[in-house]
């Protein structure tokens, strides 16, 4: 017992020691950088709704093709190894939009072609997204079955 | 009776095996570091002309036994033992390798300590008697690593800054019985340490104590002042890990600040090659001590070294299950002391 008790306090030592000396990023610069990308993600996504909309597209429809472009351009700047580099320097700023959505699908299925289709393209695509959905799916449902139950 | 044994955890050769040659083959990344110029093969493409990082690796791993084995003035078929490892899986670099190079092998995993881990039962071989000359061989790919223990390489993350580059590269060591070259005299055999650190972006952190526990177990076993190396040298602790190592020794009363260095902190240049706390993998402690110590050591211009390469014995189940990172560290005592 008393050993078990040195042992954490011991433990407990050492993580404060190291905390000490563990290098702090730039919280300032990382914000700012997540902000303008981030940003600039959801602008040029407000400008191609804008654009469809002059082109006679309902709202409804011309959020749907925005989406869809802008998982396209995600996935495309993966694929050409760009959205990565991004990512480096915006962190949440490039995550957060449906773009990084696109690039968390993207990048593993890239990553696991040489297994193959089935076991590693298959399988492996949603390794990283596959909880977002499931959670969003998850979350959905409830959702849908309080709004069900309370609003009727 | 374990005659050779001294203190606790080390033993002291009779007749102190020899490193009759080696090899390093690296990356493009590590070709651009400080020690370029000591590599014997920097790879363009990290591919290696291979369909996979993993065969790559495997390549690489292969083509330093072939290379040191010339090197060493000895045939393929002079090799008696083959003790490798790597971090893949199954060791699938080692393995794979040795089904080509058709070497008689004992595989190994002791994470990034492998480099002395290999050459610590390769030279308890050959000074027992059981060998003339035998390959230690260990190797890590940025690559393959990245994708079995973190993330695919698109995908857009931020690096924490205690985070590691894992090495693209491979060293081979000849050991023999007799031959010119630096010996090793003695090795430490470290324990397994854990001082509950779960952060597997921190890994110098949670290396750390086990080297310190082995440097210090070495000096204690040996009676040997700690300025009796030119060079005490650590695996992959980087920035972080190297300064604690540091504390935590003299701590116990060794002072190794003036002859104390980690591989890890060599091999890249951190800031202009933006690679935070330094190099880490199996390639790292391998590619340094056969490209620029063993060359040093050649040259006279080093010639006592303790190397420590050190391992972090976590594994991808062990951190999903919230487990901490359980460190290791194997000492190898290398000098000029030529018969």
């Amino acid at each position: 017992m008393k050993k078990q008790i040195t042992k954490i306090s011991k433990e407990k030592e050492y993580k404060k020691y190291v905390n000490k000396k563990v290098p702090k990023p730039s919280y300032l610069k990382n914000s700012l950088w997540a902000f303008f990308v981030g940003g600039a993600i959801c602008t040029i996504a407000q400008f191609i709704t804008n654009t469809l909309k002059d082109f006679g597209l309902n709202k409804t429809d011309a959020n749907t093709v925005t989406v869809i472009i802008m998982v396209f351009l995600g996935a495309f700047l993966t694929g050409l190894g760009i959205y990565d580099k991004l990512g480096k320097k915006a962190g949440a700023g490039s995550i957060v939009p449906i773009s990084g959505f696109a690039n968390s699908i993207v990048a593993p299925a890239m990553e696991f072609k040489r297994e193959g289709y089935v076991l590693g393209v298959g399988a492996k695509m949603f390794s990283l997204a596959g909880p977002v959905l499931v959670y969003g799916f998850g979350s959905s449902v409830i959702i849908g079955l309080l709004y069900y139950f309370f609003t009727r | 009776m374990a005659v050779k044994k001294i203190g606790t955890q080390t033993v002291k050769f009779d007749s102190p095996p020899v490193i009759t040659g080696t090899s390093s083959i690296v990356g493009p990344k590590e070709g651009e570091g400080p020690l370029s110029s000591y590599f014997d093969v920097i790879l363009k493409d990290d591919l290696f002309g291979e369909k996979s990082w993993e065969l790559a690796e495997s390549k690489m791993l292969r083509e330093a036994v072939k290379s040191a084995v010339e090197k060493s003035g000895k045939k393929l078929s002079d090799i008696e033992y083959m003790f490798s490892g790597d971090l893949l899986n199954q060791l699938m670099s080692a393995s794979f390798a040795a089904r080509d190079l058709g070497i008689p092998f004992y595989g190994l995993y002791g994470a990034c300590s492998t480099m002395t881990e290999s050459l610590s039962l390769g030279a308890m071989t050959v000074d027992g008697g059981y060998a003339d000359n035998l390959v230690a061989v260990t190797s890590s790919h940025f690559s393959s690593a990245e994708r079995q223990f973190r993330f695919p390489l698109e995908h857009g993350n931020q690096r924490k800054l205690t985070a590691q580059w894992t090495v693209t590269g491979a060293g081979a060591a000849i050991v023999s019985s007799s031959g010119y070259g630096p010996r090793i005299d003695y090795v430490t055999t470290g324990k397994v340490v854990d001082l509950g650190i779960k952060d597997a972006n921190n890994m110098g952190a949670a290396m750390a104590p086990a080297a310190a526990d082995t440097i210090v177990k070495h000096f204690e076993d040996t009676g040997l002042p700690t300025s009796y190396y030119d060079l005490i040298i650590t695996g992959d602790l980087g920035k972080i890990g190297k300064e604690i190592a540091e504390e935590l020794v003299l701590d116990k009363g060794y002072d190794i600040l003036k002859n104390y260095n980690d591989c890890g902190l060599l091999i890249f240049d951190n800031k202009a090659q933006d690679t935070h706390a330094g190099g880490s993998g199996c390639g790292c402690s391998a590619s340094v001590f056969c490209g620029y110590i063993y060359k040093e050591m050649m040259k006279n211009n080093i010639n006592s070294v303790l190397l420590i390469s050190t391992g972090a014995l976590l594994s991808v189940t062990s951190t999903q299950q919230k487990q901490s990172i359980p460190g290791i560290a194997h000492a190898v005592s290398i000098t000029n002391n030529r018969c």
